[in-house]
């Protein structure tokens, strides 16, 4: 660790040196990879587990449960795998034949491609009780053999092949012959067509499925346009106006205060001689490590019927307490209190990333600061502005917790989606269509985006000299930026103050005296003879939550950059539809997200549900776009002519990405990293319906507290992840540092 | 180095075990879990104790769960689906998801148990039962000097107005009982009358069943419509509470179990099966504040617990109102009709 952090320059000057000739160990790696899976790894999946490893005295590697393909098809059984020894073996025929010659590039493409279309078709074709198709069935007739979902074996023989099949193109000459950024394409394009496309469109199916299985337009249409959807009752002044409505109101109002907020609180951290900026900033992140809902249920202690602010209030001016946070206002306070902070991390890397050259120049060229700001600093801060618009917005759709606690009768999509499909009435075509609704709106918001961001540069960071500090802002502006932020600062402590409270008091606003007892009853631990027992209720979950979380954030940044990467410094064909498979993740609502997981990896050829990868994968796309936001958002302000000095050096595009474009993302690296570990440990609605016996997350235990009313333990848990989050949160700021630009100050550096 | 031992030995393994290995695992099975959390715990860990039989538990609501097992039925992954609402287990057992399966036990347990499973062709059985009431907080009740209410009826004088809450039928299982208790002891037609004054009075439609009492606990709310054992539970948890069992009479709901359809440990499911009916298994219902009357007869009762033979019951109808055909027709009556009106 320490050597490759201390040795930037060294590595690099030997690296490029050695980068002309990659490709030859890479195929042989992925050949042999292809081979292991084939012939030595379990081919199905194995119900205890991998890694319990029980299978390799249980019968391996006879035992078709536990045998590789190889064995398997070498004692006659199911010889529709027999087929996939084919291009195996062809590309290992390649090996001898140098990369030139065309047949290189030929056999690679056209055996690996046969060899994935025929993994699929086997997989989709038989299932667990034989031919999944009718159709097949007749034609073929009774099969009389089934199988389980994939394991490791077919993992390993899907991924060479892929690979391989990328080596192919790349040889043929596809983006220069790059295979670095051919496989980068082709992996995240195979990762998003199974854990986002599959799913989605079975999901989606099912909105056209009537109550006889069968399919018809008709009951789509008069599903989605339904009274309760789209009627406008209120503006009227009737009763109530249309779920989509209710829903589209709240995001465009959240989605444009956090922004606002962001701004400001980015402004303050960057741009202002306020003293007390670290304390401001520290507490700003705070919501951001919070399990939404406890937002929520603060603000009821403080703002309902009994809630202290409100019997304060109504003994003050002798007035009835109302129930008026219970709506839209409750909603709308919880997530703007919630989403700030994600649009601060986008905003702040953006803020500190406009170059100050640009602004002293302007301030050179005898500009006042007010008109630095509105017509330099401003308008570079754009592509941050309406990155945390969206963002704030896609919240708020896919928001559940808050409008669950807070919501009244104010229905949104998202919570009514989620009741119909666990509410009384079961309706999965109800559930696709609200969610088609959901996905309208927040893709339309994307386009909106990029409409309004237009082909313009906002490059600020080149090659070129950049020195400067930035310029504090214009007066006129500072007082009234300050005046906000330490107000909603002011607002938020409160919150924690009683959040904090909340979790050690025996019974809130009953009894309110002093104790521990929630944490104990939680988080107890008792030292025995043979070891530490944790005996607290809360611990199970815990571990779980702390250890997918884990998994899941590097996977999710790395995945987030990686295609942020392809997006902004890569052309290929179909890059459009590839932007809009990446945000697609983003803008579907974890609930459905969830349930079209349980539906979609249930069954083989892909069995995935009560696993914990099943959440981890959850995490890594439902949580990926922010890194591609924050991603495309950092490297649209770099310069590409970095990029091309790298690649005229002699460095491949691998190493020009590793040493020239990763170290300049920092911001947007922490933002990602951040962002996915905490919404990994905060996250609810995808997680309802995921989690199992043996992985239990945190938020879903939580919720079952809150659902009894047992306020004062969901409290204490809550409290206790915001703490290990800071910790966490910290560390990683401290391990991945802070890009040094320029004269800017600089904490925290490296190397 | 260890490499080598390692695959030695398994290598030796494989040659001296051969492909006739039968694996001597341990006894397990899945349970799906819709009571309570600390209910659910109790109840595995004792199972545990009492046959050794490793038990991997998921807790959620009786609809989350209906909805998990459908969208597993082709390949299930829980063995036993334990406490609930009646009418989810029912329309589980409609739809073949559940298995059916006849106790040892079942004779010991009360009649309406019995019948439970008999309706649904032995598919489910009740393993609990509780009455529908409201229940209110005396504070606020005392604090905007309102009357006692005491009758269904009671609840629709304006005096209420914004005081009333229950869950919305359409989300859950608790209100779409009253909704056809209602509908059963008043008529079809008053019924819907009486849903109609109700609304009137109704702050908020919840979506959960028992949130209407937990938020009339915590003084968000005066009167809240729910079953009696919920209510009893929030006012022996210290809230003020004060327990309505309406005087016209009232519903109930019969808390269920069954047997996943083609699930993986078929012989510990009937373990856990016949060791819940047992009527020290419902004993345990005590030791976690939970009101509900057993169903095993021979079962200890709390004092505090809602007494069902001193409550006038209603002959609720199960088989009708269970039924999807009813429901749907009951609901979109009721969202046609009720939920669009002011308040």
């Amino acid at each position: 660790m320490m050597r490759s952090l201390c040795c930037h320059n060294k590595t690099l000057v030997m690296q490029t040196a050695r980068s002309g000739d990659v490709g030859r160990p890479v195929l042989i790696f992925w050949i042999i990879i292809g081979w292991l899976g084939f012939l030595a790894l379990p081919w199905y999946a194995i119900e205890d587990g991998f890694f319990a490893f029980e299978w390799l005295f249980d019968g391996y590697p006879f035992d078709t449960d536990y045998a590789p393909a190889a064995f398997i098809v070498a004692q006659g059984e199911k010889l529709w795998l027999a087929p996939l020894v084919l291009p195996l073996l062809a590309v290992t025929a390649v090996i001898g034949r140098p990369k030139s010659d065309p047949l290189y590039a030929t056999i690679l493409i056209a055996a690996s491609g046969f060899g994935l279309a025929w993994l699929v078709l086997q997989g989709f074709g038989i299932g667990l009780r034989g031919w999944q198709f009718g159709m097949l069935e007749s034609l073929f007739g009774d099969l009389g053999d089934r199988q389980f979902g994939m394991g490791y074996g077919a993992l390993f023989v899907a991924v060479s092949l892929l690979f391989l099949f990328t080596q192919g193109i790349a040889a043929r000459g596809a983006i220069n012959g790059d295979v670095f950024v051919v496989s980068a394409i082709g992996s995240v394009i195979a990762l998003i067509t199974v854990f986002v496309f599959f799913p989605i469109a079975n999901m989606l199916a099912s909105a056209f499925i009537t109550e006889d299985q069968s399919y018809s337009i008709a009951v789509f249409f008069s599903k989605f346009f339904d009274d309760r959807l789209w009627g406008l009752g209120c503006v009227a002044g009737g009763h109530r106006c249309g779920v989509a409505w209710n829903s589209l109101f709240l995001a465009v109002s959240v989605g444009l205060l956090t922004t606002l907020l962001g701004l400001v609180f980015a402004l303050v951290a960057t741009r202002s001689g306020f003293k007390y900026k670290r304390a401001m900033r520290a507490l700003t992140v705070l919501p951001i490590i919070t399990p939404p809902f406890v937002i929520g249920l603060a603000i009821i202690l403080l703002f309902g019927l009994s809630g202290t602010v409100t019997t304060f209030v109504a003994d003050l001016f002798g007035v009835q307490p109302t129930r008026w946070i219970y709506g839209l206002p409750g909603i709308m306070i919880a997530q703007v209190l919630a989403f700030t902070p994600v649009a601060f991390l986008v905003m702040i890397g953006v803020v500190e990333g406009v170059s100050p050259s640009m602004e002293e120049a302007a301030q050179t060229l005898r500009a006042s600061k007010w008109e630095v700001f509105r017509t330099v600093s401003f308008p570079l801060m754009r592509p941050g502005l309406a990155n945390a618009f969206l963002i704030g917005f896609i919240e708020s759709m896919a928001d559940f917790g808050n409008p669950l606690v807070l919501g009244g009768n104010y229905d949104v999509l998202s919570t009514e989606i989620f009741f119909a499909i666990v509410g009384a009435q079961y309706d999965q075509g109800q559930a696709a269509v609200l969610a088609i609704v959901l996905l309208s709106f927040t893709l339309g918001a994307f386009y909106a985006q990029r409409f309004w961001l237009g082909n313009k540069s906002y490059t600020t960071v080149s090659g070129k000299g950049d020195a400067g500090v930035h310029p504090t802002m214009p007066k006129m502006l500072s007082v009234p930026v300050i005046f906000i932020a330490v107000g909603w600062a002011g607002f938020t402590a409160v919150i924690y103050c009683m959040i904090v409270a909340g979790s050690v008091v025996e019974l809130w606003g009953l009894n309110n005296s002093l104790t521990f007892k929630h944490y104990a009853t939680a988080f107890s631990v008792a030292l025995e003879d043979n070891g530490v027992r944790w005996t607290g209720a809360a611990w199970n979950s815990f571990w779980t939550t702390i250890q997918i979380a884990a998994i899941a954030a590097p996977l999710t940044a790395a995945l987030g950059l990686l295609t942020a990467y392809l997006l902004t410094r890569q052309n290929f064909a179909g890059k459009s539809s590839f932007e809009f498979g990446t945000m697609l993740s983003f803008a579907i609502p974890g609930t459905v997200i969830g349930v079209s997981y349980i539906l979609a990896f249930n069954v083989p050829p892909l069995e995935l549900t009560g696993t914990g990868i099943i959440l981890v994968i959850s995490f890594v796309f439902r949580n990926m776009s922010v890194g591609v936001r924050a991603g495309i958002a950092s490297m649209s302000q770099l310069d590409k002519s970095l990029d091309e000095s790298s690649l005229t050096l002699g460095a491949n595009s691998w190493h020009t990405f590793r040493r020239i474009i990763l170290p300049l993302l920092k911001p947007a690296i922490l933002a990602a990293l951040v962002y996915s570990f905490v919404t990994a440990m905060t996250a609810v609605s995808a997680v309802i319906f995921l989690v199992s016996a043996e992985y239990d997350m945190a938020t879903s235990y939580i919720i079952g507290r809150v659902e009894n009313n047992d306020y004062g333990l969901a409290i204490a848990y809550s409290t206790t992840l915001i703490f290990v989050m800071l910790l966490v949160v910290g560390a990683l700021q401290l391990a991945v540092g802070r890009t040094a630009i320029g004269r800017r100050k600089s904490t925290g550096q490296q190397s | 180095m260890m490499k080598r031992t390692f695959l030695a030995t398994s290598i030796a393994a494989v040659v001296l075990s051969g492909t006739s290995t039968v694996a001597v695992a341990k006894d397990k099975m899945t349970l799906y879990c819709s009571a309570e959390e600390n209910w659910c715990q109790l109840m595995l860990n004792s199972f545990e104790e009492a046959t050794g039989i490793d038990v991997s538990m998921t807790r959620k609501s009786s609809g989350e769960t209906f909805a998990q097992i459908k969208a597993e039925a082709t390949n299930p992954k829980g063995d036993v689906w334990w406490g609930g609402t009646g009418d989810p287990h029912l329309q589980a057992a409609e739809e073949g998801l559940t298995a059916a399966y006849v106790s040892e036990n079942r004779s010991e347990l009360a009649d309406w148990a019995i019948s439970q499973a008999t309706s649904a062709g032995d598919k489910t059985i009740g393993i609990y039962s509780g009455a529908l009431g409201y229940g209110y907080n005396t504070e606020l009740l005392a604090a905007n000097g309102l009357s006692e209410p005491s009758c269904w009826k009671d609840l629709l004088k304006p005096e209420y107005k914004g005081h009333v809450q229950m869950a919305n039928p359409n989300s859950s299982g608790t209100a779409y009982t009253t909704l056809a208790t209602i509908v059963q002891l008043f008529g079809e037609d008053e019924g819907f009358e009486f849903m109609k004054g109700l609304h009137a009075n109704i702050n908020q439609y919840t979506k959960s069943g028992s949130a209407p009492i937990k938020s009339a606990a915590r003084g968000e709310n005066t009167i809240g419509i729910v079953f009696m054992h919920d209510a009893v539970k929030q006012a022996v948890a210290g809230f003020p509470i004060k327990v309505v069992a309406p005087c016209e009479g009232t519903g109930y709901e019969i808390g269920s179990m069954s047997i996943i359809k083609d699930g993986r440990n078929p012989e510990s499911a009937q373990a856990f099966y016949d060791w819940a009916l047992t009527a020290e298994a419902q004993t345990l219902a005590l030791q976690v504040n939970a009101f509900q009357v057993p169903a095993n007869t021979g079962a200890e009762t709390s004092p505090s617990a809602p007494d069902l033979a001193s409550i006038k019951l209603i002959d609720y109808d199960f088989s009708k109102y269970g039924s999807s055909a009813e429901r749907k027709r009951l609901l979109k009556k009721w969202d046609d009709e009720v939920s669009v009106l002011p308040q």
